[in-house]
């Protein structure tokens, strides 16, 4: 197996896809020559051709237009958004069109695209780079919403979103992008979307989490060891529509306490959701409220401050004393 | 001055008799200066004084030594997100000398220069940079919008500043830029044909510099000029030489008279280069672009130009430069200082800054927040 980084695992999943499937094609602004301000996208255009790979004008509407219409031409669209904050000027070929055509259509049409975009915190990126807006996509009906935390998913979760039938959204936390090396296969595989992993077990207290708050948690984990000996599970959810209740409900049916932490801002996102599905299917497995660890609900904070206004170890440790406190 | 108001009349005919395809005939590009300083355009010379000349070239050549420390600064980790301008300063620092200081500005992340040179502070250029709140707390009499990440989000924007002075009778205009790439967007179309159906006084000047990050102009559009573009929405559209300090302050001197007489909006496309890569977070230009175009360009230089021009009319000495180069280190210097010196933004200090009154929910967030 070979040690790669979040990002070449990315790459590595589109290479394996423009290989197999001649109907699959990669575009946005400087995926090609330039393969990407991530290098995501690095040799691609050289490998497969300028047809299969391409540069688009600087227009994200007419990039999320171009994936719907080539999808109702039966290609795969793996159509890149160069950073999150941009994805309103597309939100109308996402949420309007994309995931419409299937519904609209009777099944006549589908959208078979996969959207990517790099998105979180902790790099002091300028405004609108960061911003957590994963919520605002999983609100959005028949949207598939993946957030991947280490290159082994990376690329076995792109790899199932490419050959999915129905639109996702691929989201790629750029702290994530080449901060650690993990195992990954080489070849084909995929992992699941739906199904969410447990990364490590407990028996006290469930964090629920996804994306670069894995690893905050997991630290978080450790600090509540060291600290006061209580054993974490946590459960990293990868994709975040459609929720994967069962692994959640199963755990919080062992520990009867759980946190949900999220780096987006608190109100009516992910962790709500999560939050509400434990209340309708286990609330009498639970010793104490379910608490959220996130942002507060401003805009995402200027770089100068990100570090501390993103959750950290200690605030997550906080909420875990307050739970096991109740 | 090459306004182009009528569209299929000057064109030239496709064969079928009912296809036009050509556009671009008319928009060539405006000049007053040539390469070597030499004046090939008596008629469009602006009048400008001695002096005024004398402080364009000063403000040129402080902004060329400020993006050099800038860019120094960045990389010893001092300032925080920054896009270099070197090769831009004609367009940049030549519209806005051709503002007065009511008319507003509507920059994108790269116009820096402009806002500096309409009043925004340098440090809080700086500040901005860093990501500090207070980089966007201007004076009040600074009429300036931070600049703007989305691109294009500024391009409607403007059509609004400017029917907003119609709609009160003030005579101001609304100035907005944006790139090459930047004249993609949807946004870019939407605010000139607002701007041209409300006969606003805006003005949106796209600079032009041949790449949008990697993506060379002739992938971003077919047309065969930007300036071109300004014919859909019935508004005049210019195309001017961007590295002629003059071409671009007559150019946008004119629009904004026209402007303010009750004549609406107009585009102007400044043909102009960027010597430094994109922004400094890890771009690398010798991935798109060539070593020969780099050079053709560096020929262009609008510092070199201009200087030239008033070298041979006596108004520019080495001591000159010397001086300016001297005065804005010191600027940057002092700038930073002041910028190291303002107290560090906080958390709290967001949640404050949401609304009026805070809500609950913030409140009690901001409490949680304070007690970690
Ligand atoms: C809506 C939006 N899409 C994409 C970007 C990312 N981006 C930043 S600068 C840039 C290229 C801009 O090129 P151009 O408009 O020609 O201006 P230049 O940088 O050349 O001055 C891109 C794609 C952005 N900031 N906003």
């Amino acid at each position: 197996m070979a040690q790669m980084t979040m990002i070449q695992a990315i790459t590595d999943a589109m290479r394996i896809e423009l290989a197999r499937d001649p109907n699959v094609l990669l575009f946005g602004e400087d995926v090609g020559k330039n393969g990407g301000v991530f290098r995501a996208t690095d040799g691609l255009q050289k490998e497969f051709g300028e047809h299969r790979v391409f540069d688009t004008p600087l227009a994200e509407s007419g990039i999320g237009g171009l994936a719907v219409g080539l999808g109702l031409t039966g290609f795969r669209p793996i159509a890149e958004v160069q950073f999150i904050g941009f994805v309103f000027e597309t939100f109308d070929q996402i949420a309007s069109q994309a995931t419409r055509m299937r519904y609209r259509s009777g099944g006549r049409y589908t959208s078979p695209i996969t959207f990517r975009a790099p998105f979180g915190g902790g790099v002091k990126t300028p405004e609108c780079h960061a911003d957590p807006l994963e919520g605002l996509l999983t609100q959005t009906p028949g949207l598939k919403v993946v957030v991947p935390s280490n290159p082994y998913d990376a690329k076995g979760l792109l790899i199932s979103a490419i050959r999915d039938n129905d639109p996702v959204f691929f989201l790629e936390h750029m702290k994530l992008y080449r901060s650690f090396r993990g195992e990954v296969p080489e070849g084909e595989y995929t992992v699941p979307i739906g199904k969410a992993n447990v990364v490590k077990e407990g028996a006290h207290l469930t964090i629920i989490t996804y994306g670069a708050m894995v690893h905050t948690s997991l630290k978080a984990a450790e600090l509540a060891k060291k600290e006061r000996g209580v054993d974490v599970e946590v459960i990293d959810l990868r994709t975040i529509q459609p929720i994967d209740t069962e692994t959640i409900l199963a755990s919080v049916r062992k520990t009867n306490r759980a946190i949900v932490v999220q780096e987006a801002q608190r109100s009516a996102g992910v962790a709500a959701e999560v939050i509400a599905q434990i209340n309708e299917k286990a609330i009498l497995h639970l010793e104490a409220p379910v608490l959220r660890v996130t942002a507060p609900d401003t805009p995402y904070a200027f770089a100068q401050i990100e570090d501390k206004w993103l959750p950290t170890p200690e605030r997550i440790v906080k909420t875990i004393n307050e739970v096991l406190d109740f | 001055m090459p306004v182009q108001t009528k569209g299929p009349n000057n064109q030239k005919q496709h064969q079928t008799g009912y296809i036009y395809t050509n556009v671009d005939e008319t928009f060539q590009p405006l000049q007053v200066l040539s390469t070597d300083g030499k004046v090939i355009d008596e008629a469009n010379m602006p009048a400008l004084s001695d002096d005024q000349l004398r402080e364009l070239m000063r403000r040129m050549v402080f902004t060329r030594i400020w993006d050099q420390r800038a860019i120094a600064l960045n990389r010893q980790g001092r300032l925080g997100f920054y896009a270099p301008v070197a090769g831009q300063e004609a367009s940049m620092i030549g519209s806005e000398f051709a503002l007065n200081k009511e008319d507003f500005i509507l920059p994108g992340y790269r116009d820096i220069p402009q806002l500096v040179w309409h009043g925004m502070p340098l440090y809080q250029a700086f500040l901005y940079s860093r990501g500090h709140q207070h980089g966007g707390q201007l004076p009040q009499d600074v009429n300036v919008l931070m600049p703007q990440i989305i691109i294009g989000a500024q391009i409607v924007e403007a059509a609004g500043v400017a029917l907003g002075y119609k709609l009160r009778n003030e005579k101001r205009v609304a100035i907005t830029y944006t790139g090459d790439g930047g004249s993609s967007q949807g946004d870019f179309y939407e605010g000139l044909n607002f701007a041209g159906a409300y006969q606003a006084p805006a003005i949106f000047v796209v600079q032009n510099n041949r790449f949008a990050i990697s993506v060379p102009l002739e992938k971003q559009t077919k047309a065969e000029t930007i300036a071109q573009k300004a014919v859909a929405a019935g508004i005049p559209g210019v195309q001017v030489d961007g590295m002629d300090v003059l071409a671009v302050y007559k150019a946008v001197k004119d629009a904004a008279d026209r402007g303010r007489n009750g004549e609406g909006a107009t585009l102007i496309e400044c043909l102009t280069y960027r010597f430094g890569p994109h922004t400094l977070a890890g771009d690398d230009p010798t991935r798109y672009r060539t070593k020969e175009q780099e050079s053709e360009w560096e020929q262009k230089d609008p510092l070199t130009r201009f200087r030239k021009y008033l070298e041979s009319k006596k108004l520019w000495s080495e001591e000159d430069e010397t001086q300016v180069i001297e005065e804005a280190k010191q600027a940057v210097a002092e700038a930073i200082k002041q910028a190291d010196e303002t107290p560090a933004m906080t958390v709290s200090g967001l949640i404050d800054s949401m609304f009026e009154t805070l809500p609950e929910s913030l409140k009690e967030q901001k409490a949680w927040f304070e007690g970690v």
